[in-house]
């Protein structure tokens, strides 16, 4: 039988038709311009109107947004199985389970191609955000407003700043958790393969949307968007509120879908005891992606009723209060910096034993510190409005609280540090961003107690200071630890190893140029320098071109590790072995690259993976027997 | 994975360890005390800015130990247990040990809950200079008496009405020597910040919101007043200096003030916690 039949491959214009990446953005743009022409016919819609260069009018851009995400999602293909379930077809588990590339450009279920998507497509996001980094620190060269003119300064804080924090809450539960909580736990899925993937396209049209905010002229308000700035503001602003309100469901889908996958999806003999520490991690921080991003939107979508709507949540003038937003954004904002922070923690506990070559010290305190973490996480927002006038009376309350969360914080740091203790310490690249952490956090973390006492912070409030401590723990606890994940696991990813000696250099370099550029930004903003500034005293010119220069050396390690990664993946192609760090973890006992189905037969656990050193030989884990739970 | 665990007879290193961090901390922490304490902010300019100061030397003080005692660890951990033979060893599989765990908790939560005592008792005496809302629950000793000045935040600058001398209003902010001091501080727009870094004294501009905040002046010198929060298009460029002078200079000062702004005073609104907003404008 020739089932073998030659495939005829279509033309390539041929082959953009159909539910694809392609056909989203076309139905995207032409969504757009539908939602904003009906906005046009709600209000405004003068000739005017439509024929001056930045659009004003907020119902149509915001409507022109939602318009054009639906018919994104519709262009990807995300229609096709509701609307089959409609009209009454059973359901059915896979799409799309096509090889090759196009997988990777439209609606795929297996959570190893979203996972590779996230991490492409993320990279790419954060590559802007960094971008925008870079012109901040080169307006900052002088003390005066040389390059950029005021309001496109703000923009470019605006826009670094909420891209990053958008994109980076998914950093990690993005690409790794995405791609290997299923393999960690012996599943073959996750539990809702579709929603994960529309976590991810939600993501990539919530980045578009932000850096259409151009077209708009820009937003003003940092990444907090503060009201009542964000009501006077003009329509960029727009594009802000609908890309944070996107990144929230994405959020809050994710974090849904990794509860329900690690809850429900282990495999026999994975009791809770026996879970890996970066799938406990990734639950510490997936309960507060479930929990705070709905507060998010909700906030968000009181702003674009605010704005569009003659609403009046947060205007003084119609009855509302500016506090009301502060209470809700941070109520959303604190647990946000410990979801960027979370799986930082939990990468680190999770490459140490392997590097150690020991088993993870104190099992039960590093969870228990990661779920402190989670649930402290909500008791401290109003650290960020010490000096705002509200409940000036709770301050102590709040200043106690912020400091006891340093304590299951503190756990995390015992564990990782007596981990290494007496152990057989590898220096890998993922090893050296792992150690890294741990100064970087340290410093990150005793800047956070000058925050957290209130005498010290009205001072270091809205500084410099405060912006170095939150770089400190967010870049240093993030960004190096999704290094870490990446120079770690990327020989799984696709079967190929990074180069060593230029992942040597890039760490070296970012580790050095990351410390020159954020430690005398502390001084800067003991100094008085306020944050979000265009201009600065001229006494602190030598610090903040001392800052921008290594701030620019920090860049160029980025394009260092943007070489490594091209080269290596798709010049050098150095086949990784199937478990090259020789870890225990169950995700290194599959083959490079991972099957399609990930496990023939689903396996059997007995031990957690750190059982380095024990005298009976490792057990890897078997195999289930046929019939198993499968 | 044939790996042979190694045990680590031999030296003694938990003591060695803890040893050197007594030592190492021991030194360090009166000097990063001595040699950093005064070089701390917000100096010496009011009460309270001698308030914050002492406030940051102690937590500098708390802070050194803790920093020695992980650097130390990782410094002694990376040279002492590197696997330098390029074969795959394991290390001993100890997966734990309650002693350390409980002394370490009981450690950090005894450090924690003291520094929040600390901070609290700090606070208490003075408001330590921060914004406290319309009612201001840590007010120092004698605020009764203190001198009202109300501070108005607008895009994008900061003026200042005194209640007590006809409610003025001027364009920059002269005070009193050694006098307690009441701010004011409310919005009409935006959300602004008043910061006058020399004085420590920090406190959000909010519309419809009296923010008050106390500072007791010390001798006459010139300060540095920011905006703290982004308030817009001009934020970068909302600062200015003030002054605080001798009591009869300001009174001098005052009494003129009064004089040159009198035919702009009477077309003010009548002095207020707070004034109703500028209606919505879309400003950049």
């Amino acid at each position: 039988m020739s089932t073998m039949a030659v495939e005829v491959r279509p033309p390539a214009w041929r082959r953009l038709i159909g539910f694809n990446a392609f056909t989203g953005i076309v139905l995207g743009v032409g969504g757009y311009y539908l939602g904003w022409f009906v906005g046009h016919q709600i209000s405004g819609g003068s000739i005017g109107y439509y024929a001056s260069a930045a659009d004003q009018n907020d119902i149509s851009v915001i409507l022109g947004y939602f318009f054009g995400v639906i018919g994104f999602l519709i262009g990807l293909g995300f229609g096709v199985y509701p609307w089959a379930r409609l009209r009454g077809y059973p359901p059915s588990l896979r799409e799309k389970e096509t090889q090759g590339t196009s997988r990777y450009f439209g609606l795929c279920t297996d959570h190893k191609v979203v996972g590779i998507q996230y991490l492409i497509g993320i990279g790419l996001f954060i590559f802007i955000g960094g971008l925008n980094a870079m012109l901040i620190r080169l307006e900052l060269m002088s003390p005066t407003s040389h390059v950029f003119p005021p309001g496109q300064y703000l923009t470019l804080v605006s826009m670094h700043g909420t891209m990053m924090m958008g994109m980076m809450t998914s950093g990690i539960l993005g690409p790794f958790a995405n791609y290997f909580v299923p393999l960690m736990i012996g599943a073959r899925r996750m539990a809702f393969p579709r929603i994960e993937s529309l976590t991810f396209w939600l993501l990539m049209a919530a980045g578009a949307i932000l850096t259409t905010t151009i077209f708009f002229g820009g937003f003003p308000t940092g990444w907090t968007g503060y009201e009542p700035l964000s009501d006077q503001a003009n329509a960029g602003m727009d594009s802000y509120l609908v890309f944070f309100a996107l990144v929230g469901i994405s959020m809050c889908l994710l974090g849904l879908n990794m509860l329900a996958t690690i809850i429900t999806m282990r495999a026999p003999g994975l009791t809770w005891s026996r879970l890996p520490m970066f799938c406990w991690g990734v639950v510490a921080t997936a309960i507060l992606n479930l929990l705070a991003a709905p507060v998010l939107v909700a906030v968000l979508a009181m702003v674009m009723l605010d704005r569009t709507a003659q609403t009046s949540f947060f205007l003084v003038s119609g009855g509302g209060s500016p506090y009301l937003y502060q209470n809700l954004f941070w109520i959303f904002g604190h647990p946000e910096v410990y979801i960027l922070a979370l799986p930082g923690f939990a990468i680190v506990l999770e490459l140490l034993p392997v590097f150690a070559r020991k088993p993870l010290w104190g099992y039960r305190l590093a969870v228990a510190g990661m779920l402190g973490v989670s649930l402290m996480s909500w008791l401290v927002w109003q650290h960020h409005i010490f000096v705002s006038g509200i409940n000036s009376d709770l301050r102590p309350f709040y200043m106690l609280s912020t400091e006891i969360i340093s304590i299951p914080t503190g756990f995390t740091f015992l564990c990782g540090l007596m981990t290494l203790w007496r152990g057989q310490l590898r220096y890998t690249v993922p090893m050296l961003f792992c150690l890294a952490w741990f100064f970087n956090f340290l410093i990150g973390g005793l800047s956070g107690v000058f925050l957290s006492d209130v005498p010290s912070d009205v001072t270091t409030h809205g500084t410099f200071f405060s912006m170095a401590h939150f770089h400190y723990t967010i870049m240093g606890g993030l960004i190096f630890t999704f290094f870490a994940g990446i120079y770690y696991w990327i020989p799984k990813m696709t079967g190929y190893m990074l180069n060593e000696r230029l992942g040597k250099i890039h760490f070296w370099l970012m580790f050095i140029s990351f410390n020159s550029t954020f430690a005398p930004l502390f001084a800067i903003g003991f100094l008085g320098q306020p944050r979000r500034v265009v201009t600065y005293p001229h006494n602190l010119q030598f610090l903040n071109q001392w800052v921008s220069i290594s701030a620019f050396v920090l860049g160029f390690s980025m394009l260092i590790f943007i070489y490594n990664f091209v080269y290596s993946l798709l010049f050098a192609r150095v086949k990784a072995p199937a478990n090259p760090w020789n870890s225990l973890s169950l995700e290194w006992q599959l083959p490079s690259p991972v099957p399609v189905h990930n496990f023939d037969r689903i396996p059997v656990i007995t031990e957690d993976p750190y059982g380095y050193g024990s005298p009976t030989p490792a057990a890897v884990p078997a195999p289930a027997p046929a019939g198993g739970s499968a | 994975m044939s790996s042979q665990p190694v045990t680590h007879a031999g030296p003694a290193h938990g003591r060695r360890f803890l040893i050197s961090w007594i030592v190492l901390s021991a030194i360090a922490t009166p000097l990063v005390a001595i040699l950093l304490g005064p070089l701390l902010p917000p100096g010496n300019g009011s009460s309270e800015a001698t308030g914050q100061v002492f406030d940051n030397e102690v937590l500098v003080a708390v802070v050194t130990p803790v920093c020695v005692f992980v650097l130390l660890f990782l410094v002694y951990a990376l040279l002492s247990f590197s696997n330098r033979t390029g074969e795959l060893l394991d290390g001993p599989p100890t997966r734990g040990d309650t002693r350390i765990q409980v002394t370490w908790i009981v450690l950090t939560t005894a450090t924690v809950l003291s520094l929040a005592a600390f901070g609290t008792y700090e606070l208490l005496q003075s408001g330590s200079g921060g914004g406290q809302g319309p009612t201001a629950a840590f007010a120092p000793s004698g605020s009764s008496k203190a001198l009202d000045v109300q501070v108005i935040g607008q895009q994008w600058e900061f003026t200042y009405r005194y209640p007590t001398f006809g409610g003025v209003e001027t364009p920059h902010l002269v005070l009193p020597a050694d006098t307690l001091i009441r701010l004011h501080v409310t919005s009409l727009d935006a959300i602004h910040s008043f910061w006058a870094y020399q004085l420590a004294v920090k406190a959000d501009a909010n519309p419809g919101t009296d923010n008050i905040a106390y500072v007791l002046t010390k001798g006459p010198r010139s300060f540095d007043i920011h905006c703290a929060e982004l308030c817009g298009l001009w934020h970068g460029y909302m600062f200015d200096t003030g002054q605080v002078v001798g009591q009869s200079q300001f009174a001098a000062w005052i009494k003129q003030q009064q004089a040159a702004f009198a035919p702009v005073t009477k077309y003010l609104p009548p002095y207020a916690t707070t004034y109703q907003p500028d209606p919505q404008r879309r400003a950049g």
